[in-house]
This record gives structure tokens, sequence and C-alpha cells, in this order.
């Protein structure tokens, strides 16, 4: 040990708690003058406050805890939400930009280069305030195939109400169960004999088998509740029964969504041409059809280039979905470190557990990345 | 004469299937043109299923008939390979056509034949198109944010000085070439903060401004009569001393007269804004996000524990977060943690914050080309005797940062795309303006028209950024 590799670190150290030190000490005395205590107490205390859209029961009786979990559930019903629609539009964008069409892939090429070049900010706001605003009024509102309907109050689509739902979630479980089963069996098999066994179409079989039964002598049943339209007051209309989503929700999923989906598909195109061409016509020379060709050769390697960087969209499209607090639609940020905030005024408690939500979440989350990315590594010799 | 076989096209009746396949997929553009165009529908008299479908139909069997391998003609060789390799290919291709012709109507219409720029008030928007006049009338607002109309041409004067200041790099000869990389990351940023510091925002703090440049020009001239042995001194100690001397002895009386005289009018940051309050931003956190990012990289690649796992938190902890808390942080918890006579300013506190933010991101792309060169250079720069400082300076970062050109260009379009959220701690740059503008009772309704300006502009900034940062890509590419 010398010198010259302890100093620079000691100053480092010191340099941090310096800084640390100050703006503890100024934040002691700031509250002492304001006379607040720290303390995550309040999280137990009564919110007295409403929150318009929540996928749990919460009323202004509940506690601040409770609205934190309100918050949290809608900033997870958004990402998830987003994260589906993401994918399918990133996926099928990114294969139509490896099209040999020539319009196909100008099309996709035009789509990635307009909506990744704009704030996003921008894409919420145009879909919250100029382009949800454009749809009719309640009263005014045509079905789309009789049973959803698109108003400026939101959209509203039928609900099922379920007979025995445990019966039909134990079916897909079991169903779910005995597909694993089956792909070990069939690998087994494989390695074993050289056998293969159809394992796609017998899993897709016992997915809408085991369901189908499950209604014809479980006793499932499923009614499907159209929303009605109700009139509120005079010129007040919305609908009844169904269920609501809401314009924020809607801009926000299809911001997000939209806004991401470049991106993921940018993923992919990359990892589709980064499986080298020698591997495809190596598959192919040892006789493999084209099907197997993309399924066994190209489809792995590919993934492998393309799943780590999408996740990192995943995570992108969860973070920018705080965005949401612009719109006011009630996520984390929003219920938690807006209103929560105003009523209480603990500006550091609150900041801090919303800072720990999401760096919770990106920490778990890039920690099963580097776990995935090492398992799925090339193993050289 | 050979039989004609209509599932199979090909080449020996090549003019009978050429001419009845182009003929039907002109008749079904023809059908959509006049359809979306002229609103006239020549199938009307057809059921309203099959004449919605029949262009379709008729130009995919029209397709179909063209679609002959080695043809002989060049130009259907082409489309056939472009737009028409199989059936599946040929729908998909007349679907984007039929889309386009269909759409482009509506869209015309919108923004240029029922759109009015005319005038000065709401009135003259009649039309269904756009109302460019909004725009029009509230172009400053949104360029300018609040600034004082009479003031804003220091806001132009400042931005053409830094542009032209920019540019200086085209116009160095051979012999200043080397000191470029020096003059645009270290002069460059001082003069530009100096320029938008104290020249747009004004007030008392100007003098020091003016003081400051006469004393650099001073220096400067001086400068060419010292001996080269002394210059580096020079440069450090006389334009400090003369700065000093002007403001505190020569004119320290003058600026107190001067300051009833007033001489640019001080602008507090709230008041700026617009579309020049978002260049400010992304300039200042662009120049100061790079060199953190870069220290916090080479911090993570450290052989000192301390110092690494430093760096190591900074970056996963910014990263972590979306930016919308960490303006939160500064807007409502920093405030907190300083002493109570002690107040940044909010336009500091947020490019203080959306710089740091950003370095973990340029941290992380820098270390992937850190990671990407191969262990030989290393070897090869500690063998020639450099030490830590002089290898990364001279053989690493040169070669690293050559590799991640195109990252930290999406890491600066990034950033450009996050100044909006600036709105967090009440500064309006253009998006802000819009929503401001937007819910002006004089103006309301019209929000799209807003949004598709500001889309168009970010649209145009952020694509000439990246077609810029490809350029760069390839001019620095070398083969390894």
């Amino acid at each position: 040990m010398n010198i010259k590799k302890i100093l620079p670190q000691l100053l480092t150290l010191l340099v941090v708690i310096l800084i640390f030190g100050f703006f503890s000490y100024n934040a002691q005395v700031n509250m002492e003058n304001r006379g607040i205590t720290f303390g995550y107490g309040f999280l137990s205390q009564e919110s007295s406050f409403d929150v318009q859209f929540s996928l749990i029961e919460y009323d202004g009786s509940h506690s601040y805890f409770r609205a934190y979990l309100v918050g949290l559930l809608n900033t997870i019903l958004v990402s998830v939400i987003g994260i589906v629609f993401a994918t399918i539009i990133g996926v099928v964008v990114g294969i139509a930009r490896l099209s040999n069409n020539y319009l196909i892939e100008r099309t996709a090429a035009v789509y990635v280069e307009f909506f990744r070049n704009i704030p996003l900010l921008l894409q919420i706001f145009f879909w919250y305030f100029a382009a949800l605003r454009a749809l009719p009024l309640p009263q005014d509102t045509e079905p789309m195939f009789g049973v959803f309907f698109l108003t400026i109050k939101g959209f509203f689509v039928p609900a099922f109400v379920w007979n025995n739902l445990d019966i039909f979630i134990y079916s897909i479980i079991a169903a779910v169960i005995s597909i694993i089963f089956i792909r070990i069996y069939a690998r087994k098999k494989q390695e074993n004999e050289g056998i293969q066994t159809p394992v796609l179409s017998i899993s897709i079989g016992l997915l809408i088998i085991l369901p189908l039964l499950s209604f014809l002598f479980g006793g499932v049943g499923a009614t499907v509740e159209v929303p009605v339209i109700k009139q509120l007051s005079q010129s007040g209309f919305t609908y009844e029964g169904g269920i609501k989503l809401p314009p924020e929700l809607i801009s926000l999923a299809l911001a997000l969504s939209l806004y991401t989906a470049t991106f993921i598909a940018e993923c992919v195109r990359a990892g589709v041409q980064g499986v080298s061409k020698g591997q495809k016509e190596a598959a192919a020379s040892i006789g493999l059809t084209p099907n197997q060709v993309l399924k066994l050769v190209v489809m792995p390697q590919a993934l492998r280039i393309i799943i780590p960087p999408t996740t990192n969209q995943y995570l992108n499209l969860t973070k920018n979905s705080s965005l949401a607090a612009a719109i006011a639609y009630p996520d984390l940020v929003l219920v938690f470190a807006g209103t929560a905030l105003m009523q209480t005024g603990r500006a550091i408690e609150i900041v801090s557990i919303t800072m720990l939500t999401y760096l919770s979440l990106s920490i778990s989350i890039s920690i099963f990345m580097n776990w995935y990315n090492k398992k799925i590594a090339i193993k050289e010799k | 004469m050979n039989k004609l076989n209509f599932l199979q096209p090909d080449k020996n009746n090549l003019s009978t299937y050429l001419y009845t396949g182009v003929f039907l997929v002109a008749l079904s553009i023809f059908i959509v043109f006049l359809n979306s165009f002229f609103n006239k529908d020549l199938i009307s008299f057809l059921p309203g299923t099959i004449s919605f479908f029949l262009p379709l139909i008729l130009g995919f069997i029209g397709l179909h008939l063209i679609r002959i391998d080695y043809s002989g003609m060049k130009f259907l060789d082409k489309v056939n390979k472009n737009i028409n390799t199989n059936n599946f290919n040929a729908f998909l291709s007349l679907l984007i056509i039929f889309v386009i012709i269909k759409s482009l109507p509506p869209l015309l219409s919108w923004f240029i034949i029922d759109a009015n720029i005319a005038g000065d008030s709401k009135d003259v928007c009649t039309g269904s198109g756009a109302c460019w006049t909004y725009i029009k009338i509230w172009f400053n607002r949104f360029m300018y944010g609040m600034y004082p109309n009479a003031e804003q041409w220091r806001i132009n004067l400042s931005f053409i000085a830094l542009a032209f200041l920019g540019t200086i790099g085209f116009f160095a000869t051979e012999k200043f070439k080397k000191y470029l990389t020096l003059y645009y990351v270290v002069v460059y940023p001082v003069i530009a903060f100096f320029f938008i510091f104290f020249f747009i925002s004004g007030g008392p703090i100007f003098f020091d401004f003016s003081y400051g440049i006469i004393a650099a020009v001073i220096s400067i001239i001086i400068g060419f009569f010292i001996p080269s042995k002394f210059k580096m001194y020079y440069f450090i100690i006389v334009p400090i001393t003369l700065y000093i001397l002007l403001k505190y002895v020569f004119f320290y009386e003058e600026l107190i007269e001067l300051g009833k005289l007033e001489a640019l009018e001080w602008v507090e940051t709230g008041a700026w804004g617009g579309l020049s309050l978002t260049f400010i931003v992304s300039f200042f956190c662009l120049i100061f996000c790079f060199p953190i990012g870069l220290f916090l990289s080479l911090g993570r690649r450290s052989d000192f524990p301390i110092i690494k796992y430093f760096s190591i938190g900074m970056i996963e902890f910014w990263r972590g977060v979306p930016l919308i808390t960490v303006l939160f942080m500064s807007s409502v918890m920093f405030p907190m943690f300083l002493p109570e006579d002690m107040f940044i300013d909010k336009l500091v506190r947020v490019i203080i914050a959306i710089s740091l933010f950003e370095a973990a991101y340029v941290a992380e792309v820098i270390r992937g080309g850190l990671q990407a060169l191969p262990r030989g250079q290393y070897d090869a720069a500690k063998s020639l005797g450099m030490g830590y400082w002089k290898m990364h300076i001279l053989v690493i970062l040169p070669q690293a940062l050559k590799l991640v050109i195109p990252g930290i260009a999406n890491t600066f379009l990034a950033l450009v795309k996050d100044t909006p959220l600036i709105f967090v701690v009440g500064l309006l740059e253009i998006v802000g303006m819009l929503n401001l503008a937007k819910t002006n009772p004089e103006w309301l309704g019209f929000a799209m028209e807003g949004y598709v300006f500001a889309s168009v502009l970010f649209f145009i900034i952020c694509y000439a950024m990246s077609k810029y940062s490809y350029n760069l890509e390839q001019k620095y590419k070398t083969e390894r």
C-alpha cells in the first residue's frame, strides 16, 4: 500500500462525507425551523384525498400507505399495457423493416424515425389534449361492434361477470403445469431416441381443451355486462356497467407503446441482422427446412441479441410512465409525490420512498438481466 | 400462341399479361384516387362490401398477372423484386398505396388548403383546416417564452455569436488545428456560459461580463509581445488581475453610477422560455454531462475500491430513477438541504439535475467503449511507460470515444427530448408554452396546431442531430 493509492480514495470519501454532512445538517436545521420531525409514521395516517381511478378499493378514509399502493398499482397497470402493445408493435415493425418489400420497409422506417424523434411528453399531450378530445360525447357515440364505446370521457368496454372463476383459473394452471411436464418429457425423448414430439400443437390444444372442459363440467359460466348509457343531468351522459378506461390511461398507454415500440423495433432488427448469413446457410446445408432454420438456428441466436436491450426498453417504459403526472393520470408520482406531498409537506420522506420504489424496480430487473445474460452467453471453450 | 394460364403467368404471353395486369392495377388506383380526391364513387352501383373491396381485389389480380420472373423488362423486374415478390407482399403493397392515397386529401386540406394563416385574431379561422394564425401570433412566445420583446435581440445575438464561434474549427489554419480540441472542450463552453449567463440574463452582473471581455481583449493584445517562454504564466495571471483591477479599482465608481443608469435590463430566469430555453438547457446539460459521465466511467473501472463503488452507486442511482422524480427532488426536496439564506436559481438547479441524470447514461455508454478495447492497448501504453492519465488521454479515450459516437449521440438526443420535463419546476420551454397558450381564453381549441408545430420542430432538430452523428460515425470509422 502506498500513499498514491490511498490519498485519492480518502479525498473522495472526505468530499462525499462533507457534502452529505452539509446536506443533512441543513435538513435538520430546516426541519426544526418548520417544526417537522423526520419519520415515516405519517404513512398510517388518514389520507383524506380521493383518487379518480384506482384498481383497489380506496377513498379518503384510507391511509397514505394505501394511497401509495393505489399509485403503484396504477403505474404497474399502465406499464404492463404499454409493454404488451409496445412489444407487439415493435416486433411487427422490426420485421417489417427487414422486409424485401420496398414500400413496407419505407413505411416502417418512416414510422420509426418519426415517433422516436418527438419527445414522449409532447406525444402524450398530443393524444390527450388534441386527439382524444376530438372524440364524440357519450350520447353521440356510435358503438364499435355493438359493445365498445369510445367517447371523450373514456373507453367503455364490456366486463365479464364470472361464476366459479376459481375453477377456471385452476384449469388454466393445470394446463400450464402439464405443458411444462410435456416439454420436459419431449426433450428427454428427443435426447434419448431422437424422436420429436409436436410440443407446440399439444400445448395449444391443452390450453384450449382444459378451460373448455371447465366450462362444460365445472360449472364455470361467464356473462357479459355491456355498458349502458345513462343520463346524469340535462346534457350530461355517461355509461354504466362494464369497465371504464379513462382517457388519461388510454393516451398514456398509446403514447408509451408507440414511442417505445420504435426502440424495440430497432432492437429486433439489429438482432435478426446480427445472425450471420453463414449460420442460415450452414443450417440449410444440413437439411433443415426453412421453418426449422428459423426456429432452431436463427431465433435462438437473434433472441440472445434482442432480449437484453429490449428489457432495457421495458425498464425505460416503466420509468417513462411517470410522465403520467403531466396529464393527471393517478400514478405513483402524481398520487404520492404530488398530492400526498402537498398534503403532508414531507418532501424528504415522500420523494425518497418514490425514488426507492423505482430504484428497487430497476435494480432488481438489472440483476435479473445480468444473471440471464450470463446464462445465455455463448459458452466458449 | 401459347395457352393462357392466368394462375401462372409466364414469359411466353408477356404482353397479354402485362397489359391486363397494368390495366387492372391502374384501374384500381384510379378508382381509389377518384374516390378520395374528388369524392366520386365509380363503383357505387355494387353492394357495399364488394364496392369497398373491389379496388383491392382488382389490384391484387393485376399484380398477380404482372409477376413474371425474368421478363427481360428492367422496370418490371424492379417492381416485381421490390413490391411484388409474392401474393402477401402484393397485398400489403396495395394496402399501403391505398392508405396513402386515401389519407392525402384530408391531410392536405387540414395542413394547407383549408388552413388559415392571414389575419391576427381567432376570427379568421373559420375553415375546417388548421389555424396557423394561432402559431403566427404566438410565435414569439413559443420561441422566447415570457422574455421581454424589446430584449429578444440579446437571445438572437448570443445564439448567432455562439453558432459563429462554433464553426471556427472550419476556418482554423494548420497551425491552430492542434488546439481545436482544447478550444471545443474548455474554451467554447466557458464562452457560451458567459454569454448566456451574463448577456441573456443581464442586470448588474452584466458589468462583470463586459469587464471580462475588456480584460481578455487587452491581455490578448499584450500577449503578442510576451516571449513564448512566459506565455503560459502570463495568460493565467494577467487576465484575472486585469479583471479584478477593472472591477474594483478603475470602474468601481462607474459601476455604482451606471447601476442607476442601467445598461442591460435584468431578466429573471423564470421569464426565459420557449424554444430558446430548450436550446439553453440542452446545451448546458450537454456540455456538463459529458465530462461528468467520462469521469464516472473511468471511476467505475478504477482499481481503487472506494472510487469504484462510489461511481457504481452514482451511476446506478441516477439510471434507476425517472427524470421526473429527479426534477421533483430538485424542486421540493433540494431546498431543504440548503442553508436557509442560500438560494440557487431554478434554472441552475434543473441544469444540474439533468446533467447528473444524463451523465450516468453517458458513463455507461463510454464504459461500453472502454470495455470493447482489447487489453493489448492498455498493455502497450503501459509498456511505453505511460502513467494512468497519459495512457487514457493519448491512447485509450480517443479510441474508445470513437467507438461510442452513436451511443453518445443517442444519449444527447434523449437529453434534448427530455427537456420538456422541466415544466415540473415551472419553467416553460416550448411544450410548456404550448400548454399555456392552449388555455388562453381567447385562443381555445387550437391544441392540435400547437402540438403539430412543436412536433415538426423537434423532429427537425432530432433528425438533424441523428443524421449528423451518423456522419461523424462514418468520418471517424477506422479499420480495426
